[in-house]
């Protein structure tokens, strides 16, 4: 599918620039034009797709599914995979906290939704498609979404209310399953269609700058960093380094987009797969800001609960990747 | 005068949607008393999911997204 992406980078770095594809540079140049292309085509289409699965699964819809339906534990699997496709933003993590809970939807299946939402999100599972092929992306989107149903699905075996602020337990005393009204006025595929486009657009254009950083990064080492590197100087394979990794990320947010190209480096100088897809996962599901805003409507030791439910999933996972992959 | 409203806890979102409500009433050449509303349980009088929101003479006109000057100068 990116084979013209291949032969342009070729031609562009070896023909116009002249610049020998044996010599380091070359290297490093030819995959950075490479990369950047193919990523850039990816993330395009992957947030445009992403924008038309939302314009007919609103989150509003979910929220009033979850209340008129009893799913019998389903709804932790609802959640999480609606957390999955709503794009994630971290500002509205608190009044999407807030209007669950107003809506008396449990506070685990909320969390469920908190989980996933950032953990699979379009921006991420573009640079995984195009650093690391579909088949690790599939496990990526997988553990997301196990993660965030079983995360969810225990934090609310706990007796959380307590936890929350003050003005957030007057609101589930008073919580009533009411409706939320959203605009489903029929408009028309195509009506709608300039409007994604945009959005996609200027998602592209907002994180261009990390994408171009990551993959420099990643270019750059890619032509010095030896071979087996990692596996040779970090002894990869070591139980620790998974939730080395995990540690180390968590604090790690608004460079997803930028990290990803960096990982892979990573992993094809030695690092294994899981421990990277850890990595990731933190970096992307856990960060500091969303703890902050959060504080808004959690004890601390909620937010504690929460992110250490999440962080000893990802770490958990990574170990199980690292056995089957 | 008419009332605007824009919800929103402070994220870059927010800040674009405030900039072009300005800009849109410029155009227009309108004139608007015009609130930012950061208090979170004020934010959730309206009932809404994901922010930031546009309230109009007290109507959510937008909700989720920044809105462009063009459509929000619609609205004007």
């Amino acid at each position: 599918m990116f084979e013209w992406t291949q032969k342009f980078a070729d031609w562009l770095i070896y023909q116009v620039f002249d610049i020998a594809a044996e010599s380091d540079l070359g290297a490093a140049l030819n995959f950075f034009v490479y990369d950047t292309i193919k990523i850039l085509v990816l993330l395009f289409v992957i947030v445009f797709l992403m924008g038309i699965v939302n314009m007919y699964f609103p989150i509003e819809r979910l929220k009033n599914y979850l209340n008129r339906k009893k799913l019998y534990g389903l709804e932790y699997v609802f959640a999480s995979t609606f957390g999955a496709i709503t794009p994630f933003c971290s500002c509205s993590s608190v009044p999407l906290f807030i209007g669950f809970v107003q809506g008396g939807i449990p506070l685990g299946v909320t969390f469920s939704f908190l989980i996933t939402s950032p953990l699979v999100n379009e921006v991420a599972i573009a640079m995984f498609l195009g650093m690391f092929g579909w088949e690790a992306t599939l496990i990526y989107v997988g553990s997301g979404l196990i993660l965030g149903t079983l995360g969810g699905w225990i934090l609310g075996k706990f007796n959380l209310q307590p936890l929350l602020s003050d003005w957030v337990q007057k609101i589930l005393e008073n919580a009533e399953a009411k409706e939320i009204d959203y605009d489903d006025t029929p408009r028309s595929f195509v009506q709608r269609l300039p409007e994604i486009t945009r959005n996609a657009w200027d998602l592209v254009k907002g994180i261009l700058i990390y994408v171009l950083i990551g993959i420099g990064i990643g270019a750059a080492m890619h032509g010095y960093v030896p071979e087996n590197f990692f596996a040779e100087y970090l002894g990869s394979g070591a139980w620790w380094t998974v939730p080395l990794a995990v540690i180390l990320a968590v604090p790690m947010y608004a460079n997803a987009a930028g990290i990803i190209p960096v990982i892979q480096v990573f992993v094809a100088k030695g690092v294994p797969l899981g421990t990277a897809i850890a990595f990731m996962m933190a970096t992307v599901g856990l960060s500091i800001p969303e703890g902050t805003l959060l504080k808004k409507v959690m004890s601390l030791k909620l937010i504690a609960l929460f992110f250490g439910v999440v962080t000893l999933f990802i770490i958990l996972s990574g170990f199980l990747f690292n056995l089957l992959l | 005068m008419r009332s605007i409203k824009i919800l929103g806890t402070g994220c870059p979102k927010c800040k674009t949607m405030f900039n072009n409500v300005n800009k849109a009433l410029d155009n227009k050449g309108v004139k608007a008393n015009v609130e930012k509303i950061e208090d979170i349980q004020e934010i959730m009088k309206y009932n809404v999911l994901s922010t930031p929101v546009l309230v109009i003479d007290e109507e959510i006109k937008i909700k989720g997204k920044a809105g462009d000057v063009s459509e929000i100068e619609s609205f004007l």
